[in-house]
């Protein structure tokens, strides 16, 4: 796509430069003279930003660490002393921790655009797949530096997720063990954590370096979907691209400033302003916002899949989460690009931009909150008044036999007549019967909202028959409830569905609309003014 | 015709492929050598390793009391229980429990002797995801309670209801004395 280079040096020093490092040409064709698509929309100018987000948080970052001092005594109060003392370390340090959700909002769309227009495609998968790997350094990045200013929420994040690793079987503890350098996260966690920080934004750089090489190689994909075909397809990218980007930026960058200049904490964690203890847990231990929908995920699993616990269940589907991008390319089988022409395609599309925001919420709620619940918790009590008590004590000859010497004991004392029996064992192979006989049953149901309060309920009750009942029989029966783990499953499995089911299938059964024959000429043919 | 060089070609080059196998091996041994210390030095220092033990003094934890100690920059629960919550734990022991172990067992001092039933020590790190559970009075099984995802545990420190797949875990420890026990 790069074609023909148009860089014609101008001056003495240019033309001497251009036979020795054509560096100035390699500029002119990748950002002056390249083609891009003339229906680029705007969803089209994230790339910009994102490349702007990346040098905004390593000049901060550089900047930081000159002020920063990586020592668990010392790490806190450094970061506070950059918001006090240091001159304009306020301003910085704000746009380091506000840059980094401004960077994963941009990243985000940006993603979402790429799904939606289908730029992974033949022959953008590498594309796609450099820029998966540089979101999922980004999110190690933004892990690391999350831990740095030493908060509780820093202290925590890295504890909870260094002990992910340990969920894996047989190697999983020396693993944890081995990034943490300790048995706990401690002062050479913190000081590995600062110096990888440090490092993995040029490694960013180096495949961001990549996925621009990539793309100018393929040239950018655009809203039809459709190939450039000829040069009426396409304008320079500058002024068209630059200026389109630069004004998209300009907007993006006052959003960027509202947060650092009013509202600096507002995407953070208030408990990160307490100084991190390894005695005491925050009361929810919840990630930056970006991550929230990969920490639904994780907690959905709350049931163990065959041999694999929950715990690991968790981790593997946290990860598979991310890892599915990677193969999205060879999961959509539709040979239409964009969504704009696959009606169906795009109903669930939507469906599932809605499921990751519901991720995200679910991810910041407490996962056994109830969200809608079909009756009240009730407890049926049951006991005899005014029979005739008797109580008995009786051992099993062993351990394993006690379960079958009990239905024994209980079957012996109904057949004598007994109306109610209850057991209780005091160790292994003892255990007490009482039974009572004759008397009139009784019963009462109990309920309640929750099943605190039903406990409650019980107890009064119990207390108000109090010597009338000898013993009691209490059922209990919960009532069907919709947590926010089980609308995390929902969600979960919508993410999986829509990557492993709907994509593959879709390609095949869809009747996509009508494509155009080329970028310039749109459907019913009309002839759009000469480029 | 065609056998005739390529035969010759394979004896002449039999020492070649030797020496060529001979210098791959030993670049790729040489470079897992080399590897292998940076590597290495992110396992835990010396000095990490050598705070492994913590000694507790007993005799200042009041019955139904509990305090944390730190073992290896990990917090451990050392619970002084009272004889009710001892017999919670006992008769719990036939209970329907997600990992079932006896009491008694979570007692074991490292050195196999058992230990005393009243004396709990159990390293603070609930097992979904590490969060320091609280131990709540009152609480549905009357033990620890994980505030991060709501893990309920009993009076012997066994997982009762909640995401965690484990019991807490019983740490290492011994008696040195009437009132001390050594942790690690």
């Amino acid at each position: 796509m790069s074609g023909h280079s148009t860089y014609e040096p101008k001056s003495g020093f240019t033309r001497w430069l251009d036979k020795r490092l054509p560096i100035i040409r390699m500029a002119h064709d990748s950002f002056v003279a390249y083609p891009t698509p003339r229906n680029l929309n705007y969803w089209y100018t994230f790339g910009a930003m994102l490349a702007l987000c990346l040098v905004v948080q390593i000049v901060t970052g550089v900047v930081l660490a000159m002020h920063y001092v990586p020592h668990i005594n010392m790490a806190f109060a450094s970061v506070q002393r950059i918001d006090r003392d240091v001159p304009y370390g306020w301003l910085i340090q704000n746009i380091h921790s506000v840059g980094a959700s401004m960077f994963f909002l941009a990243v985000y769309i940006h993603m979402f655009k790429g799904l939606y227009y289908g730029s992974y495609k033949a022959p953008r998968e590498v594309l796609w797949i450099l820029g998966c790997v540089i979101y999922f350094l980004m999110i190690a990045t933004a892990f690391l530096g999350y831990s740095l200013p030493w908060g509780q929420m820093s202290f925590w994040a890295a504890t909870v997720i260094t002990n992910l690793i340990g969920a894996l079987p047989m190697i999983g503890e020396s693993i944890k063990n081995w990034l943490m350098g300790g048995f706990s996260v401690d002062q050479p966690t913190l000081n590995r954590f600062f110096s990888l920080h440090y490092l993995l934004p040029f490694v960013i750089a180096g495949v961001v370096a990549l996925h621009v090489w990539a793309l100018h190689e393929t040239g950018q994909n655009n809203p039809t979907g459709v190939e450039v075909k000829s040069k009426a397809d396409t304008v320079p990218f500058t002024p068209h691209a630059t200026i389109k980007d630069l004004f998209a930026t300009a907007l993006f960058l006052i959003l960027f400033a509202v947060f650092v200049f009013y509202m600096p904490d507002a995407l953070g964690h208030a408990d990160n302003y307490i100084p991190a203890n390894p005695l005491q847990t925050p009361p929810e231990i919840v990630p930056e916002w970006y991550l929230l929908p990969f920490y639904a995920i994780l907690r959905a699993f709350d049931f163990n899949i065959g041999p694999i616990d929950s715990k690991l269940a968790g981790v593997l589907a946290m990860f598979a989460s991310i890892g599915v991008l990677f193969v999205l390319p060879w999961l959509d089988t539709s040979r239409v690009r964009s969504m704009r022409y696959r009606p169906a395609a795009r109903q669930f599309f939507l469906i599932f931009v809605v499921v990751c925001l519901v991720l995200g919420w679910c991810g910041g709620q407490n996962p056994g909150r109830v969200l809608a619940q079909s009756g009240d918790f009730t407890a049926t009590l049951r006991w005899v008044e005014g029979g005739a008590v008797s109580a008995r004590a009786f051992s099993a000859p062993s351990e394993e036999q006690f379960d079958e010497t009990a239905a024994g004991m209980r079957e012996t004392a109904t057949t004598e007549g007994a109306a109610m029996t209850m057991v209780s064992r005091s160790n292994a192979t003892d255990a007490r019967m009482m039974s009572v006989v004759g008397g009139t049953p009784q019963t009462q149901t109990v309920s309640a909202r929750t099943i605190e309060a039903l406990e409650e309920a019980v107890q009064e009750a119990k207390a108000e028959i109090g010597a009338r009942a000898p013993f009691f029989v209490t059922e209990r029966a919960s009532p069907m409830a919709f947590t926010v783990t089980r609308l995390s499953q929902v969600a979960t499995f919508y993410y999986f569905l829509f990557f492993l089911v709907l994509l593959p299938l879709l390609g095949l059964r869809e009747t996509p609309g009508r494509v155009p024959d080329t970028i310039a000429k749109p459907i019913g043919g009309q002839t759009q003014e000469a480029a | 015709m065609a056998t005739a060089p390529a035969n010759n070609a394979h004896g002449a080059e039999t020492r070649r492929d030797f020496i060529f196998i001979a210098s791959g091996a030993a670049a790729a041994v040489g470079t897992a050598a080399t590897i292998w210390p940076f590597i290495d030095q992110m396992n835990p220092a010396a000095d990490t390793l050598a705070m492994s033990t913590t000694e507790v003094d007993l005799s200042a934890i009041e019955l139904g009391q509990q305090i944390k100690v730190m073992w290896q920059g990990k917090p451990v629960f050392v619970r002084h229980r009272t004889p009710s919550e001892v017999d919670a734990a006992r008769r719990d022991d036939y209970a329907n429990l997600k990992d079932p172990q006896h009491d008694a067992d979570r007692l074991l001092q490292e050195d196999g002797q058992p230990g005393r039933a009243e004396w709990l020590i159990l390293e603070a790190s609930c097992t979904h995801l590490g969060c320091v559970p609280t131990f709540v009075t009152g609480s549905s099984f009357g033990g620890w309670f994980c505030p991060c995802h709501g893990s309920d545990y009993d009076t012997s420190g066994r997982i009762r209801r909640g995401p965690a797949p484990k019991n807490l875990v019983p740490a290492p420890y011994v008696f040195t004395g009437d009132t001390s026990i050594r942790i690690g």
